[in-house]
């Protein structure tokens, strides 16, 4: 017998591989785009409307988590912070008829869809007045009036289904379009490439986003797929775009131009938009895979930054009114604690309530 | 009353349903072009085109999740399975999302939904092709499970389950496709999904049971009424709902029950009907509850070894023998 040659090593550690002591980054961002919210279609009001909208994710996350670690709820906690400027983008960049639907990293969808921060803290203290009624939690926030589908606990297990939507708005000809969200984990689940197939195939209007945050959980993205994620639409003979989702005006300008698209072609598309999560996976996350370097690599470039910046240098606001903004923002947040304490718990009745929308049945109750 | 096979009572129910509600429309393997796998779906495609009978790739997860999404926005949906075995691969799908949705989001949306195709063993199909599910899917709640056995039940229950607002796993037989029976002509016939159907009367001992296994039973009581046995035979049509208040009144008046379970033994429909009348008619019994039902094995393909593994008629008169101590 010959020796094998290959020294079998699968999965080698991310943290200081072959990295000779450079910050070995997890995602290469692209640049942003160079024009000013004007020459993107958008008022002085939707840019400040923009900022409310990352500031009141950014701050809402970060009292929750405050929460969890005062052990005020239980349950997971997967927080989206410094993702805020893909949500913000996108919705702007939508038409409030079109669909969302998102994995478990779901807050600021929901809050940028519509639900308030005191559905959205009662929803993660369990509370009956919480957007899904305390059932879901923090990973099961939806506002189907507006069309945010939710909140999705199983890697991948949502995309059929945004596809499914899609379906739904080409079968009836209503010109919605639908729009995934999951992170780069999902890339690997085959739930994605037979819906990519079956999206191609049948022209579904359905934008399909990687949310490319680095890490699946704890594993770099290089370390779980291979080659450019974006790259894997070819095989599908799908149009594909790949962008930075650190600033809210780069994500809107592609968004736009690929929801009009999408719904001007009935075709779907396979969106890469790189990113990155400060905090943890979830909150049991001790973070040993990466960097502190790494990491603050990063925040440099923060999206709720970036955005106050912009205010301010372009004189859209000055600094006091900014400042008064951010103070009403965290007030709501503040509040939205306080409702959520003060909220009842859901009636033990409610055990068996929302099962089933004709007759309920309960073996053997 | 006509006469008809049970993919042509299959074929009418569907037929009736997507005439009567145009959000309804029918995707699976084969189901378009090759007109169906086994034929339920002849003739759609020419009547109602590419947009309402879709064939879809080899993709179970994905085109059930496809279904799912189109039930969350007003669709209804038929997914055909060519066969419940294959249906394992979307078991995410079903499991984790058509029949949870709902609750998680506090119901703000609904997946009235049908997941149908042949349920269990055809013949030598070996272990992989020969699964009976519905005992596994009537464990999950928010599911119903319906499983007919006899043509006339099949297009009542198929008409219910396309109208149900919930998700429905509604489960045939390739053995049975062919077999003929009288159905109602009777406009927009439906039957109430959870109703069991006494559907032979007798008085010294109760046997349940459902899909194929009604027929196997069904030969076994024709053999015990020689020697004089009467079973009443209740076939409960629904696994979930299980219409427990028929087959309970039933044993009450018997004393004595055999189920019989195209499942394995364990945790299966048997084993659940069993606790609850051992619960509820404790004092009516004669004899503790017997159970006919694949052994713990898989599928074999052999035939003397299939043979000895599927359910029979001889099985069925053993154990009625057993419970009224006869022999």
């Amino acid at each position: 017998m010959s020796k094998n040659k290959h020294e079998a090593i699968f999965t080698p550690i991310g943290l200081n591989y072959d990295s000779n002591g450079r910050v070995e980054k997890s995602v290469e961002l692209p640049p942003v785009t160079k024009k000013k919210h004007k020459s993107l279609g958008l008022s002085d009001d939707d840019v400040v409307g923009m900022f409310r909208q990352m500031y009141l994710q950014r701050r809402f996350e970060e009292r929750a988590m405050q929460m969890y670690q005062k052990g005020k709820f239980g349950g997971f906690l997967h927080l989206y912070i410094g993702q805020e400027a893909i949500s913000t983008g996108t919705v702007y960049a939508l038409d409030d008829r079109d669909d969302i639907i998102t994995a478990y990293r779901d807050h600021g969808w929901g809050l940028v869809r519509g639900i308030t921060a005191n559905e959205g803290m009662a929803e993660l203290f369990g509370k009956a007045t919480g957007c899904s009624k305390g059932k879901g939690g923090s990973m099961h926030f939806a506002k189907a009036e507006n069309h945010f589908w939710g909140g999705h606990g199983i890697v991948g297990g949502h995309i059929p289904i945004a596809a499914g939507l899609a379906f739904a708005n080409k079968y009836k000809g209503n010109g919605e379009i639908s729009c995934c969200f999951f992170g780069d984990g999902a890339v690997d689940q085959g739930s994605l490439h037979e819906t990519l197939n079956m999206a191609q195939l049948w022209k579904l209007p359905c934008i399909f986003v990687v949310e490319n945050n680095g890490y699946s959980m704890g594993t770099a993205a290089h370390r779980h797929t291979v080659g450019e994620i974006y790259e894997r639409a070819n095989g599908y003979g799908m149009k594909s775009a790949m962008f930075n989702g650190m600033d809210a005006f780069t994500v809107y300008e592609n968004m736009k131009k690929i929801a009009d698209d999408v719904r001007e072609n009935s075709i779907p598309y396979f969106i890469e938009i790189r990113t990155y999560r400060y905090r943890g996976h979830s909150m049991s996350d001790p973070q040993k895979y990466r960097t502190k370097q790494e990491l603050e690599e990063y925040q440099k470039t923060d999206p709720v930054e970036r955005m106050k910046t912009y205010i301010l240098d372009e004189k859209i606001l000055k600094e006091k009114e900014l400042e008064s903004i951010q103070e009403e923002i965290e007030q709501e947040v503040l509040e939205s604690i306080d409702f959520a304490e003060k909220s009842p718990f859901p009636e033990p009745e409610e055990l068996y309530e929302d099962m089933f929308a004709g007759t309920p049945y309960f073996h053997d109750r | 009353m006509a006469v008809l096979q049970f993919r042509e009572a299959l074929l009418q129910a569907i037929d009736e349903e997507m005439d009567r509600d145009e959000n309804v429309f029918i995707m699976g393997e084969e189901v378009a072009e090759y007109n169906g796998a086994y034929k339920v779906t002849e003739g759609l495609l020419d009547k109602y085109g590419f947009k309402r009978v879709i064939d879809t790739p080899i993709s179970e997860l994905g085109f059930s999740g496809i279904g799912v999404g189109a039930a969350m926005k007003g669709l209804r949906p038929i997914v055909e399975f060519m066969t419940f075995n294959f249906a394992v691969l979307a078991a995410d799908q079903i499991l984790n999302h058509a029949s949870k949705i709902r609750y998680m989001l506090g119901g703000q949306a609904s997946v009235p939904i049908v997941f149908r195709g042949p349920n269990a063993s055809a013949g030598q199909l070996a272990a992989t092709h020969s699964v009976a599910y519905d005992s596994m899917y009537a464990h999950f709640p928010g599911l119903v499970v319906i499983y007919p056995s006899e043509p006339d039940d099949a297009k009542g229950l198929l008409k219910s389950a396309i109208r149900c607002e919930d998700p429905v796993i509604f489960m045939e037989s390739e053995q049975m496709y062919g077999m003929k029976g009288e159905v109602s002509d009777e406009e927009d016939y439906i039957i109430p999904i959870g109703k069991a159907k006494v559907k032979r009367e007798g008085d010294d001992v109760t046997v349940i049971a459902s899909g194929k296994m009604y027929h196997v039973a069904k030969k076994a009581a024709a053999e015990l009424a020689k020697d004089g046995v009467e079973m009443e035979l209740i076939d409960p049509r629904t696994i979930k709902p299980l219409d427990m208040d028929t087959i309970i009144q039933s044993v009450k008046k018997t004393n004595r029950c055999v189920i019989v379970d195209e499942a394995h033994p364990y945790g299966g429909m048997a084993a659940e009907a069993g606790f609850i009348i051992q619960r509820e008619a404790f004092d009516y019994l004669d004899a503790p509850v017997r159970r006919v039902t694949l052994p713990d094995v898989h599928a074999p393909f052999a035939k003397n070894l299939f043979d000895l593994w599927l359910p029979d008629a001889k099985r069925v008169i053993d154990a009625v023998n057993a419970v009224t101590y006869r022999n």
